[in-house]
């Protein structure tokens, strides 16, 4: 419950009608896209400007309420769920893209703006902005970058943090900073920029962002490589990216994925092959050319059964919007659906995929895997039904078990979904306990109240390290 | 106001009836809000999304929060369009969620008496008898024909009602003479070799109000090669019922319907209403716990087409049509395109018409407002959809908007008629357009 007096002063602040605490105003931000997560918040408020955020951090530092800043809520790691209660910050009137400046090819835009409008926008004049995540349709500015999320692109073009050249940021004391500039080179002093990248809403408010763009490329293929043998496809992966040809996008699609994926697009995916790749590249027409005659003999020598080039645009357009609907066609199969989004170095992703397999038999439960396969990104995805709590405790030992894999691997717990609440519990296993100790004296140098998403990233109880094999 | 024990027999009703799994399947991605047309116009509220409204029904069903008036303002707004269902990669089934939660609302809400007078009257005395149905538009006929209109319109009787439906008085069609409509023909032959055998679902208002484009879409079908047959017997289909929370009643209908079709050996089920033919389509849903009745619903289903699609299936447009030059745009039904999952044909009936241009105005796919009884108890609402729709249709400079159900077409000549356009844009059903341009 948030105090009458301070609410007054908020909503002084922001006016009534961005003031919202009925019960159903705060239940409909209770949530994310993260299965089982659930809490409500005490208010929800939209400020209508960057002025307003300051003063209303200001409010809440100084009488200690969590603040959640909330774009779309499509992340997948709890990351916007108010575990600790407080304000739900949104950014609906905070939306606009300010400025295209085509001399330093950059885009300065408000955090509310939506990923795929924003793109529409850049490509219209000409220009390209490469990080598009699946979720691209609703995620906005704001949420890419704090949770530095990556996109089919991601392989030849990088993700999110690559493009962030400048944010202004509202810290919780209320204090505004601008980090970085328009600029192709700047070392002066510590790198803001990037700390404030995938910081989930941890360490301030982002109130505007400048991103670097890059020219158009001039062409595009698109082609689907199929196989009846998994891991084969994951071998193609690798002996690709070995014979050194860095296509847009390698996305690996599973059986049960690609049926899903079928079943609500209905574009002809084969649906009686066991995997598919899905595979991208850009840049001037000979060169792509030649790039897609190079790979496709490379699938078809790591037994690929058939591979097929996109016709038209309109055709490879399907192939790639149907690709991004994976996770929630999967989740029509079953009323939960729990994905995982662990990363290994591109060379260990065929071990990765015969690991995850052999894990899923050894404990029963039931797991599809889809994801971009170039960056070793895996999306492992586990469709079982929360109020079965025998297979939810198989499931979660199982995703214990491919945590610690991908980790012995080189890997990581996240590619790119975040920590939030759901890998906290494991984060220790991947930064040791001096890697958490820096993390933890950012955090309360910049944010000492602990007002800033509380309860992320930092779990109150840690997860006891499994060990393979034992 | 819903009272305190009202409210707890809602929520127990959510807990026993609403389906759990159903709710689970929404995976709270949000790919949905874009194309949700309360969420877009009421400035981003999730209250007013698929997603939230699908939360705000699990969190009654699990005791989180009350059905409290939120609640029910959060449904009562929404359009029912489903627009939110092809868009969804889950495949949640909104509509089906929606129907449920308006039914266990109604049947637990003492309405107040005004309210319940006018639901008793229309949805029980009026709508489920075809009769009654004729008598009432027949009184419409007879105030429009005696020029009684002209004089309420003059005092200003109207004006006793929202705006809109003091507007839409003035927009509603001249309604055939009582005779025309129940001395209907039952059988025709097809003009050419016989094709297909068809049943024709005339639907209460198209039979009525719009006879003129029932009579239309006989004498297309009978073009294309089909003998037609309107069997007797059919009632309504019972959306109004359904989407307002009667479902038991929506249900006696279909069971009637799907007698009445059963008569006739048809290869297709015909209708020229999308908002029909959507509930139609939903009949195996709406008796699904009634097992004697599965494989009829089942059955019926699956012979259902609208008239766009069995006009181009049957080559209608390699047809010689022609009209004068001009430029058309069409307004998707939202029940035609987002559940009977119809929108090329129509596209296409129109592309082969000699002399018109077609032009696609943006958001062609968005709900226009009318969503069954919505424009008359949701005006705001409505009204705010309408005008930026008609802003679209302004921008293709038609000189002609077509739709395919009746109340979309109400609703756009309404538009017209806000705009002051009256004259100069004429709104009709795709099926008149098409026969205009075959003779
Ligand atoms: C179907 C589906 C597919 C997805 N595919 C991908 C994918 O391919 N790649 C990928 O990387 N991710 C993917 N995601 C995850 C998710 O969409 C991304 O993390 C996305 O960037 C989140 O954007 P959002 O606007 O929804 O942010 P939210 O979920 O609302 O917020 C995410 C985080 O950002 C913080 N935040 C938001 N705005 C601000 C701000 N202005 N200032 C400070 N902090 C802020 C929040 O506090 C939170 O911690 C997918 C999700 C779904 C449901
Ligand atoms: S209804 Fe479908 S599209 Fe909308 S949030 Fe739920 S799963 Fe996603
Ligand atoms: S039916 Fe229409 S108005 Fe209702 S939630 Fe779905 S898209 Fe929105």
């Amino acid at each position: 419950m948030i105090d009458s007096k301070i609410r007054e002063q908020l909503v002084a602040i922001v006016g009534n009608e961005n003031y919202d605490d009925t019960i159903s105003g705060r239940l409909v931000y209770s949530y994310d896209a993260t299965p089982n997560h659930q809490e409500l918040p005490d208010a929800v408020i939209s400020p209508k400007d960057k002025q307003d955020v300051c003063q209303i951090l200001k409010v809440c530092n100084l009488e200690k309420i969590p603040i959640v800043a909330r774009g779309s809520g499509s992340n997948l790691c709890g990351g916007t769920c108010p575990v600790e209660g407080g304000i739900v910050l949104l950014f609906k009137h905070m939306n606009q893209l300010l400025e295209i400046d085509k001399e330093n090819l950059t885009v300065t835009v408000q955090p509310g703006l939506i990923t795929q409008d924003m793109i529409k926008q850049v490509e219209a004049a000409g220009l390209f902005y490469p990080p598009d995540p699946s979720s691209m349709k609703i995620s906005t500015i704001g949420g890419n970058i704090s949770e530095n999320s990556g996109g089919l692109r991601g392989l030849k073009y990088g993700v999110t943090r690559d493009y962030v050249l400048a944010l202004e940021v509202v810290l919780p004391n209320g204090e505004m900073i601008h980090t970085g500039g328009k600029l192709a080179k700047d070392v002066a002093g510590y790198d803001l920029t990037r700390l404030f990248v995938g910081s989930e809403g941890t360490l301030g408010v982002i109130t505007e962002a400048t991103l670097k763009l890059i020219p158009k490329p001039e062409s595009k293929k698109t082609m689907l490589a199929l196989y009846q043998d998994i891991e084969a496809a994951a071998r193609s992966v690798s002996q690709i990216i070995a014979k050194r040809i860095i296509p847009t996008t390698l996305e690996f699609l599973d059986k049960h994925t690609i049926r899903a994926v079928e079943d609500f697009a209905q574009i002809g995916l084969p649906t009686d092959v066991e995997a598919i790749l899905l595979i991208e590249q850009d840049g001037p027409p000979e060169i792509v050319a030649r790039d897609i005659q190079h790979i496709a003999d490379i699938c078809r020598s790591e037994q690929a059964v058939d591979v097929t080039v996109a016709k038209s645009d309109e055709e490879a357009e399907k192939l790639t919007t149907a690709r991004r609907t994976a996770l929630s066609a999967l989740a029509r199969l079953k009323p939960t659906t729990i994905l995982e989004d662990a990363t290994v170095p591109r060379s260990e992703i065929a071990t990765m995929v015969k690991a995850i397999n052999d894990i899923a038999i050894k404990h029963n439960v039931k797991i599809s895997t889809f994801g971009h396969a170039g960056d070793g990104n895996l999306h492992p995805t586990c469709l079982t039904d929360v109020r079965d709590k025998d297979e939810m405790e198989r499931v979660e030992a199982a995703f214990a078990d491919i945590f610690a894999k991908a980790i012995d691997l080189g890997g990581t717990l996240t590619g790119e979904h975040g920590v939030g609440v759901m890998k906290s519990p494991y984060l220790e296993w991947k930064l040791g306990e001096a890697g958490i100790a820096v993390m933890k004296g950012i955090k309360e140098a910049i944010d000492p109240n602990n007002i800033m998403n509380p309860g992320k990233m930092f779990a109150k109880e840690l997860k006891k390290r499994v060990v393979i094999g034992e | 106001m819903t009272t305190a024990r009202e409210r707890e027999a809602i929520q127990h009703d959510f807990q026993t009836k609403m389906n759990e799994d159903e709710l689970l399947n929404c995976m709270r991605c949000g790919f949905c809000l874009p194309a949700c047309p309360t969420y877009i116009e009421s400035g981003m509220q999730e209250k007013y999304s698929p997603r939230g409204r699908i939360a705000l029904m699990k969190a009654v069903k699990d005791g989180l929060i009350e059905p409290d008036e939120e609640v029910e303002r959060s449904l009562d707004l929404c359009l029912g369009c489903r627009a939110c269902e092809p868009v969804c990669p889950s495949g949640v089934k909104y509509g089906e969620l929606l129907e449920d939660a308006r039914d266990i609302i109604n049947q637990n809400k003492k309405h107040s008496l005004p309210v319940r007078m006018l639901r008793k009257g229309v949805l029980d005395g009026l709508f489920p008898h075809q009769n009654r149905m004729i008598n009432v538009s027949s009184l419409l006929g007879m105030y429009q024909r005696s020029g009684l209109s002209k004089v309420a319109r003059k005092i200003g009787f109207m004006e006793l009602f929202p705006e809109s439906m003091a507007t839409m008085e003035k927009v509603l069609p001249s309604v055939p003479k009582r005779k025309e409509m129940k001395h209907r023909l039952r059988h025709f032959e097809p003009d050419i070799v016989k094709k297909a055998t068809v049943a024709f679902f005339t639907g209460c208002l198209m039979d009525t109000m719009f006879l003129e484009t029932n009579q239309s879409t006989i004498t297309l079908l009978q073009k294309v090669g089909c003998e037609v047959v309107v069997p007797e017997g059919q009632l309504c289909c019972g959306a109004l019922h359904g989407h307002s929370g009667e479902k038991e009643k929506a249900k006696q209908m279909a069971k009637q319907n799907i007698e009445a079709f059963e008569q006739v050996q048809a290869d297709y089920i015909i209708t020229n209403a999308g908002g029909c033919g959507a509930f139609l389509i939903g009949y195996d849903h709406l008796l699904k716990d009634e097992p004697e009745w599965a494989d009829r619903a089942k059955s019926f289903v699956s012979k259902l087409k609208d008239i766009s699609a069995i006009l181009v299936d049957l080559d209608f447009h390699h047809q010689h049509l022609r009209l004068p030059d001009q430029i058309v745009t069409y307004q998707d039904s939202c029940h035609l395109r987002n559940v009977m999952r119809t929108f090329d044909e129509p596209r296409t009936l129109l592309k082969a018409i000699g002399g018109v241009t077609f032009k696609e105005m943006e958001g062609a796919d968005r709900c226009c407002g009318s969503a069954g009884i919505y424009n008359i108890v949701e005006p705001d609402m409505s009204m705010q959809i309408l005008d930026h729709k008609m802003e679209h249709v302004k921008e293709t400079k038609a000189a002609t908007i077509v739709t395919a159900n009746p109340g979309c077409l109400l609703q756009m000549k309404l538009g017209i008629e806000r705009e002051g356009l009256t004259g100069r844009i004429r709104a009709v059903h795709i099926v008149d357009l098409l026969l205009e341009a075959l003779n």
